[in-house]
């Protein structure tokens, strides 16, 4: 029989992967307690409604179990022919309202305290792109470098085509996970680029969307030091699934000599913008460009997703004008998913994925391109 | 009885023409009924591409942009073209009869209410073999995703909303032309039956919405095409709109398709407890206060967009309250079984496992409304097994319930009871099995309509989706029911079921192509 067949079938393979070694196991069943006081008020408020409602489940389920059991024809049962009552009708429908009132106040509470998000210590700016966040500390005084930077799933493609084992973290892994210190009070001002996203830590109980136009806000106290993993969780167009949040919660000293750090770096990208590049390292950065920003769209070998994604191979444009070249990058195409990469990548990696598309896949304009001359043409653009 | 009084009309015409020129409230109940198992069984495959691809990390069968259409192609086919046109093909056949009318208020307008529903679906899914493919932004289509950044098929798509708007509305103008006017004497509005309530405030509810629907996409077609910018923040606009325009339209269309879903119960248990239904006149006052409730509740969708508190506050409260009139509801069908003298065919056992399941998704419902905690679930898959329990063993276990109950009276054959009873239990373990895991990757942090996941999510995922590939295989098991009971079997008494009430059953089994032609005697009518 069809539906049998096919659920042995199933069974089979099911159990081929059960017991293969790559997985392992989690029978993970409820929300995480998290390691913030506003996640642990979620969590049992989460947990009291699921009681109110097993309760009620069992009272509903139970009479109507008992019934059929006890009241069915084969029993010889003779229905009875009541058929209304004012007086239980109204039982019925106050006591779920009582119940729900009973509700509604630790709700209440609880979304009065998620939603003080004043005095805050640190602030930080969370921009959805597809499919990157930028995570921007805005300064306390205008001495400070702005230290802001993308974070990009890490997890490598041949993972996710099956090519490679999968790592313990698995789609939640970034290049640069965002860093905040612990028991201090961060502010997230969540925000988008393109289209809408959601900011989601679970740990947290911090879940906003990042839409255009708009800047919500949230916070959190993370109470534990720790590594801390979440997803974007509003359908954001095709690598919706594969742009995770990490965010590491340090201890204070640590934060500040990461601060520190970030700071000298941001400050040497900026004159780097000046410094001459080879061909060789041009082609390794731009790679590392290309495989993290561009493939989604254009394909490992840029083959791209006709008609929506061109192809890089060949394209008239890659292997055309070098300025045009470099402005598309900057300005993006209107009304495509082809984003304006002038702000979202620095000189340095526009200089040198540009470079690369132009030398890889089969092109060969032998075109390098340096960050000043981006940087003109950014300038320019503004 | 009425038989005899009916012979000296013309039948049906033969072949083709006969369904596409009819007017015969029966003819366009089959059509309809057809084209939503059709429209079934073509979203139900890409339920399977979805499932399939999810059987295990990484991917597999499908790319990521084709997955998103098959979850955007799913939604939309299920919504529009399973379960709608399945109510409005219920109505049609069972209305007219059930009120002693012999046809529907608007027949032509019937008809064109129906056939132009293939056009729409065939226009939409050609987009699956355009270069730029289906739409890929899931069935709730959130500006910009859907304007700026969507393929060029989305003109298709919103033109193909456009004429499914249509059809509803003209359906539900159909509908309440109907029972307002064609009521038999003595058929007062508190006689009617629960499915002939359900479905006129569905009707309202229908005519108050679809225009929301229709002028929504039309505003995403001015952004896209002629330059304005309703949801482009770029150009002033701004992407949350779209959102409460869309709700607006979203949430009452929950209720309409749950409200005829519990019309049809409130007709199925009491027939197979042999007991009337017990609080009919708070039946009715429950449904209309449901309908109300749908107008105000539609930002529970969209608790995380950054609402103020006080917004956040009312949608809340407003949405638990929803939580007491269903609840009555739930009430006054156990209080019908209990003292009942109980049977359990094929309908009752889909009826009495729609109250359980139904139920289950009204208390994780009641759990979604609790807004900070919704800050939690809230676009994870907790909220895709909340809403596929209310619409599969919900909503689609109704139609189930209805299609075998009332089977005899529009064949004229009893089906195979045997075969009926195999697929329920088929469909209920596999429907649990499917759904049931699926809260646990929600509350474990899985986001919905992703195609690949982490590795902590990929045990409840095979498991999931050995139930779907069972639920899915199942739904053949009611086609060949079906058609085995259109050809022949057992021959149906006028009464079909024991403990059956309403004019339905004072008709002949098949019901004559013509019915009610004159007004049925008024001491057939009795309370409800």
């Amino acid at each position: 029989m069809l539906p049998k067949a096919k659920l042995w079938l199933s069974l089979i393979g099911a159990a081929t992967i059960l017991f293969s070694t790559q997985i392992q196991a989690a029978w993970e069943l409820n929300m995480p307690r998290g390691v913030t006081q506003i996640s642990r008020d979620t969590y049992d408020l989460h947990m009291q409604i699921l009681w109110w409602c097993v309760a009620i489940g069992v009272v509903v389920f139970g009479a109507m179990l008992w019934s059929i059991i006890n009241h069915r024809k084969s029993k010889g049962a003779v229905a009875a022919t009541f058929h209304e009552s004012t007086k239980v009708e109204i039982i019925w429908t106050i006591i779920p309202f009582v119940i729900l009132i009973l509700m509604a106040i630790p709700a209440t509470r609880v979304l009065t305290e998620a939603y003080d998000s004043s005095e805050s210590e640190i602030d930080i700016q969370v921009t959805g792109y597809q499919w990157r966040w930028e995570y921007r500390y805005l300064r306390k005084d205008s001495d400070e470098e702005e230290v802001s930077f993308y974070s990009i799933l890490s997890t490598p493609r041949d993972q996710i085509n099956n090519q490679l084992p999968k790592d313990e973290t698995y789609l939640l892994d970034v290049d640069n996970p965002l860093v905040i210190p612990i028991n201090t009070k961060v502010r997230f001002l969540v925000t988008s680029n393109d289209v809408i996203h959601a900011w989601w830590v679970p740990d947290f109980a911090v879940k906003r969307d990042a839409i255009p136009g708009f800047i919500n806000e949230i916070w959190t106290i993370v109470e534990e030091p720790g590594i801390y993993r979440g997803q974007c969780a509003e359908l954001c167009g095709i690598e919706h699934g594969f742009m995770p949040v990490v965010v590491h919660a340090v201890e204070q000293e640590e934060y500040d000599a990461w601060y520190a750090t970030k700071q000298d770096e941001a400050r040497v990208a900026r004159e780097m913008a000046n410094n001459v590049v080879t061909m060789s390292e041009s082609l390794e950065a731009g790679e590392q460009v290309y495989n993290t920003t561009c493939i989604g769209c254009h394909q490992p070998n840029g083959t791209g997703l006709p008609p929506a994604f061109p192809a890089l191979a060949g394209s008239s444009v890659v292997n055309g004008d070098l300025e045009a070249n470099i402005n598309l990058l900057i300005n993006g195409v209107p009304g495509t998913a082809m984003a304006a990469f002038g702000r979202q990548l620095t000189p340095v990696q526009l200089a040198a994925v540009v470079t690369y598309i132009r030398n890889s896949f089969g092109n060969a304009t032998g075109d390098l391109v340096q960050p000043a001359a981006v940087n003109t043409l950014i300038q320019a653009a503004q | 009885m009425s038989a005899s009084h009916d012979d000296h009309h013309h039948g049906p015409a033969k072949g083709l023409t006969r369904w596409l020129y009819t007017t015969n409230h029966k003819d366009i109940g089959s059509l309809y009924l057809w084209f939503s198992f059709a429209m079934f069984l073509l979203g139900g495959t890409f339920a399977m591409v979805i499932r399939a691809e999810l059987f295990q990390p990484g991917l597999q069968l499908v790319e990521p942009n084709f997955f998103n259409q098959m979850t955007t192609m799913h939604g939309l086919v299920m919504v529009f073209g399973a379960v709608m046109p399945a109510f409005v093909g219920l109505a049609n056949w069972l209305i007219p009869m059930m009120i002693g009318a012999p046809d529907m208020a608007l027949p032509r307008m019937n008809n064109w209410s129906f056939w132009i529903l293939p056009f729409a679906f065939a226009m939409l899914s050609s987009t699956l073999f355009m270069d730029a493919g289906a739409p890929n932004f899931g069935w709730t289509f959130y500006a910009p995703l859907s304007t700026t950044y969507a393929p060029s098929t989305v003109t298709f798509f919103i033109f193909a909303i456009h004429i499914m708007g249509a059809s509803s509305i003209m359906g539900s103008i159909n509908i309440i032309a109907t029972v307002l006017n064609m009521r038999a004497p003595g058929m007062t509005l508190m006689k009617m039956p629960l499915f002939v309530w359900t479905w006129l405030i569905t009707a309202y509810l229908l005519i108050a919405v679809m225009p929301v629907l229709a002028g929504v996409v039309t505003m995403m077609l001015f952004d896209i095409h002629f330059g304005t910018s309703f949801f482009n923040a770029a150009g002033g606009g701004d992407p949350v709109l779209f959102q409460h325009v869309f709700w607006f339209f979203g949430h009452p269309e929950v209720y309409i398709m749950i409200l005829p879903a519990f019309g049809i119960v409130s007709a199925i248990i009491p027939t197979f407890a042999r007991k009337r239904l017990f609080g009919y006149d708070s039946m009715v006052y429950a449904t209309a206060s449901i309908a109300f409730l749908s107008f105000i509740v539609w930002a529970h969708h969209m608790f995380t967009v950054g609402m103020p508190i006080a917004g956040e506050l009312f949608f809340m409260y407003a949405t638990m309250l929803i939580a007491v009139p269903t609840g009555v509801k739930v009430f006054n069908w156990v209080a019908t079984m209990f003292r009942g003298s109980m049977t359990f065919e094929t309908p009752m056992l889909f009826a009495i496992a729609f109250v359980v399941l139904f139920t289950m998704g009204g208390f994780t419902g009641l759990m979604l409304a609790i807004t900070p905690a919704d800050f939690q679930y809230h676009d994870t898959y907790f909220v895709v097994a909340h809403f596929h329990y209310v619409l599969v063993p919900g909503a689609i276990f109704s139609i189930m319930a209805a299609t075998y109950y009332w089977l005899p009276k529009w064949t004229g054959h009893m089906y195979d009871e045997r075969l009926g009873k195999l697929h329920f239990w088929l469909s209920f373990i596999g429907v649990n099995v499917l759904f049931f895991p699926q809260h646990f990757l929600g509350l474990a942090g899985m986001p919905r309509r992703i195609p690949d996941y982490a590795l902590q999510f990929a045990d409840f995922n095979w498991i999931s989706s050995i139930g779907g590939f069972l639920f899915g295989a199942s739904q053949l098991i009611l086609l060949v029911v079906v058609i085995k009971c259109v050809k022949g079997g057992k021959k149906a008494t006028p009464q079909v079921w024991e403990g059956a009430q309403g004019l339905e059953w004072t008709l002949d089994s098949p019901a004559p192509y013509h019915t009610f032609a004159t007004p049925p005697d008024p001491k057939l009518i009795h309370a409800q």
